[in-house]
């Protein structure tokens, strides 16, 4: 009984400890919680200078593909020198990238995760005791080796980029970027490749490249109408002369062509660029930037690897010609094939748009998986209706329009292929572009290829992803 | 054979540091500290044990002569601290006194690792402090006239932080301490425990609506004073002690809501009005956007928090020192990068372990006075723990204050050892009245 009184006495000093208690247990609840699951991350920092530190206590990690060939991995010499190998030499130059004289591509991404070992404690223990080095972890990337390999092969000696991705999940199957280089020659030729700026043999077309995206644009601009006129969309016909004229400034059709009477369908199928002039004129150039915007123009990507923000220029002083230029994708907008494929898989996954990524899951070397990576949505940046009603007018470019080289297959496939001009160019040349997915129905992958100085998308561009859906789907 | 013997210790040390805390815990099965006796024994060979083999990593990689003379000079201090308790204080609380010990030993680890020339500096300040403060205990509970003196208290701590304001102002606002013989004095470390007897001292008489308006206007005017000076991390610190005092003095839980209202208040109009405290809330949620300036501290803390992992990587084997004022402010980083975080996470509960005693005492004090005191001094040492760690992993923004007893820095460890004395003073006053 007294005891009962004393304590209540003292309630407040009981209570103000507890807090205190609280306080301590949630700091260290936050310490454990950022070694544990955090400080990987915040080590991958590129201003991380300890990276030596680890590396004298542990050999780097293996990075493999999804199906598990190794695609970098570190030999121990005779000598006990270390050296990092890569198989498979260019194929996977831009994705896998390199890590002496600097960090690149996933090499860099996951530069920590490699130098950090999950392995059992107790072997931990032993081997520092033998003054042994621990063994690192593996970064299972996302990487189709079969992809990889016919992505690589089809862009032959030609400069351009491939992508093809999961458009449900993000996941990046293949990365292909030409020019590339050996990542295991880097030391050796680093003077001639770094030389070669011109060619830009380090830069990632993929994420970094640059491109007018020519016809390819007609998706959003197709986007923006629909948005404006839900109901009439596709009951609007223009006639189409091959060329299209206001106020002194013209464009043409595909080398003059004239389609005649079309529809939105026919008109996104045939390419007509004199229709989606007509049709960009009439647009709102406010709203119209605001559906650029979502769909992340002009913005950092917030990709996990080097890239460059796609760049469009309309505003309310935009001039009817330079709206016209903008949308048909020509005139100053230039964007990144990354993003145009994260755009295409967003038609495939309903509007919502997945982050691309190349790391599935870091596991150690005995293959205990530590730490799975999972899909990032950036946002539904379209509604589910606008993206069936894309996928129709997609559909018919396969079926009718420039894309009929993919209609041969036990697979329905959806896209637009593009053939954009660019500066300095010689009479007739383009870059051959085409962005899909396949299968309409269930949609399983999403390719955008992008050849330079190829020609008509149709012809160059589609049959690269119909080897792609191909070897994926069947 | 260098690296294999920093290896093997490595896994010893966390283990024996384990055992150690886990005994700290422990004792509080016994209700006697007869019985723990036992325990106490077994805490100090540990202790000695842990920084026998520390040291002989650090001999073995340095290969200095110096060292071995330093640790033999440790030892003793070490021994002499426990004897003479043992001795002058029979009834002291030894679980303190071990505590002390312990992160004396991990600070003269840690401080010898990253630099020998302040690690010697800090243990003159060590001894310096020892025979300041070893009667501190006597002196406390004997005399009863200490709760006589509140206005002093009050008067001398304004004094004390106006003139470091004033000083500051005139060099721009960098100097918030005196240099006095090469050793640097910062007087808001000791106007913390006066502040602490001031507050005491007004509550204990009164807890009527116009007393308290009063202390609050002067417990006021200390903090706004630190704000100016840009000292946040004790500004904090005050206004924390001050909140808990006043709810534990008055009984009344809408002080206790109301002081943390008016603190979250306060700390809403501090960032709208001082750019410094916005370039700390900056650099704690996105240090890595202001990398280059206001985040860089935080950042190299987490590389090497990050980089020690759980065992650490082993003394000489991490980089502690590419950490700004690493001795100081982020001791408890280089700690974990090279001891690891199942260590780190033993030290502090060891400082819970001394939080909890404290409070403990304060409990079973009678006296008022007495009792507010210890409290006061509990939160003081608690809250600036909270503060220092929870800052370098960036749990909370950083208010650069010092890990009590481990960190490099003459006042704060002369401060620390009069609150632990002071402490142990009112423990056995409260023994002595049976």
């Amino acid at each position: 009984m007294k005891r009962k009184k004393k304590k209540q006495k003292n309630i407040e000093i009981v209570l103000v400890t507890y807090l205190f208690v609280f306080l301590f247990i949630s700091m260290m609840g936050y310490f454990v919680y950022f070694v544990y699951a955090k400080s990987g991350e915040v080590m991958n920092s590129p201003y991380n200078t300890r990276q030596e530190l680890l590396a004298n206590k542990v050999v780097r990690g293996k990075i493999l593909s999804k199906d598990g060939h190794i695609l970098a991995e570190t030999i121990i010499e005779a000598d006990g020198k270390e050296v990092r190998r890569y198989p498979y030499a260019q194929l996977f130059a831009h994705a896998v990238g390199y890590s002496v004289k600097g960090k690149m591509g996933l090499e860099g991404n996951a530069n920590f995760t490699l130098l950090t070992s999950n392995t059992f404690v107790g072997e931990q223990v032993k081997n520092s005791m033998n003054e042994k080095k621990n063994i690192g972890d593996n970064v299972v990337s996302t990487l189709d080796m079969e992809l990889q390999q016919i992505a690589y092969d089809s862009l032959g000696i030609y400069q351009g980029a491939i992508i093809a991705m999961e458009p449900k999940t993000g996941k990046i199957l293949a990365m292909v970027s030409k020019p590339d280089f050996d990542p295991n020659q880097i030391d050796s030729q680093w003077e001639e490749l770094t030389k070669s700026s011109e060619d830009g043999v380090f830069v990632n077309r993929c994420t970094q490249g640059l491109y007018p995206p020519g016809s390819t644009f007609k998706m959003i601009t197709a986007l923006e109408y629909i948005r404006e006129n839900p109901s009439s969309y596709l009951n609007e016909h223009y006639l189409c002369t091959g060329q299209f004229i206001q106020g002194g400034n013209g464009i043409r059709c595909y080398r003059g062509q004239a389609h005649g009477d079309v529809d939105l369908t026919k008109a996104f199928a045939k390419s007509c660029n004199s229709s989606f002039a007509h049709m960009g004129l009439s647009l709102d150039r406010v709203s119209f930037l605001g559906t650029l915007e979502t769909l992340f123009f002009n913005q950092d990507l917030g990709l996990p690897f080097a890239s460059n923000p796609s760049q469009i220029s309309l505003n309310n002083e935009t001039t009817d010609a330079q709206l016209i230029q903008a949308s048909i994708g020509q005139g100053t907008t230039l964007m990144t094939p990354i993003h145009m494929a994260m755009i295409t898989s967003a038609v495939a996954n309903e509007g919502k748009m997945m982050k691309p990524y190349l790391m599935d899951h870091v596991q150690t070397y005995k293959g205990s998986v530590i730490k799975t990576y999972s899909p990032e949505s950036m946002g539904q940046v379209m509604d589910k209706e606008e993206a069936e009603a894309l996928k129709k007018l997609m559909a018919e470019v396969v079926e009718t329009g420039t894309g009929t080289k993919l209609k041969d297959a036990l697979y329905t496939s959806v896209g637009k292929t593009g053939s954009a001009e660019y500066s300095n160019k010689e009479k007739g040349e383009s870059h051959a572009w085409f962005t899909g997915f396949a299968p309409a129905q269930d949609p399983q992958i999403a390719v955008t290829v992008i050849i330079e100085k190829a020609g008509s998308g149709g012809d160059y561009a589609v049959p690269v992803a119909k080897r792609l859906f191909d070897a994926y789907l069947n | 054979m260098i690296g294999f013997i920093s290896q093997v210790s490595k896994y010893i040390i966390v283990l024996l540091m384990a055992i150690y805390t886990f005994q700290c815990f422990y004792v509080f099965r016994h209700a006697s500290e007869e019985k723990r006796k036992g325990t106490y024994i077994l805490q100090n060979i540990f202790m000695f044990l842990l920084l026998f083999l520390a040291f002989a990593v650090i001999c073995v990689h340095t290969q200095e002569r110096e060292i071995l003379i330093f640790f033999g000079a440790q030892q003793i201090i070490l021994l002499a601290i426990l004897v003479l308790y043992r001795i002058i204080y029979p009834l002291a609380n030894r679980l303190i006194v071990n505590n002390m010990c312990m992160l004396l030993s991990i600070s003269f680890i840690m401080l010898t690792r990253l630099s020998f020339e302040r690690s010697v500096k800090q243990f003159k300040i060590v001894i310096l402090s020892v025979m300041l403060t070893i009667f501190i205990p006597f002196f406390i509970s004997r005399w009863k006239w200490f709760k006589k003196l509140t206005w002093v208290y009050g008067g001398l701590g304004i004094a004390a932080l106006g003139v470091v304001m004033f000083l500051g102002s005139i060099t721009n606002g960098s100097k918030l301490s005196y240099t006095i013989a090469g050793y640097t004095f910062q007087p808001s470390e000791f106007v913390k425990i006066i502040f602490v007897f001031f507050v005491a001292g007004m509550l204990s008489k009164s807890t009527e609506l116009l007393q308290v308006l009063l202390v609050s206007i002067v417990a006021s005017i200390h903090i706004i004073i630190l704000v100016l000076s840009k000292d946040l991390g004790s500004a904090l610190i005050f206004s924390v002690t001050y909140i808990m005092m006043l709810y534990v003095a008055s009984r009344n839980f809408f002080y206790l809501l109301g002081g943390l209202a008016a603190g979250v208040g306060a700390s809403v109009l501090g960032y709208s009005l001082f750019a410094h405290v916005r370039t700390r809330i900056i650099a704690w949620k996105d240090p890595f956007s202001v990398i280059e300036n206001q985040g860089y501290q935080i950042t190299q803390s987490l590389f090497a928090i990050g980089t020690g992992g759980w065992f650490g990587m082993g003394l000489y084997e991490g980089a502690p020192n590419k950490i700004p004022v690493v001795e100081a402010d982020f001791i408890f980083s280089a700690i974990s990068e090279e001891l690891g975080c199942f260590f780190s996470l033993c030290l502090i509960l060891i400082c819970i372990s001394c939080f909890v005693m404290f409070m403990n005492i304060a409990m079973q004090i009678r006296n008022r006075f007495y009792q507010l005191v210890a409290l006061g001094l509990g939160i003081v040492y608690g809250f600036q723990v909270f503060l220092t760690i929870g800052g370098v992993i960036k749990f909370i923004p950083l208010t650069g204050v010092t890990l009590p007893l481990v960190s490099y820095g003459g006042t704060s460890v002369l401060t620390t050892f009069i609150m632990f004395a002071i402490i142990q003073g009112l423990y056995i006053m409260r023994k002595n009245e049976g």
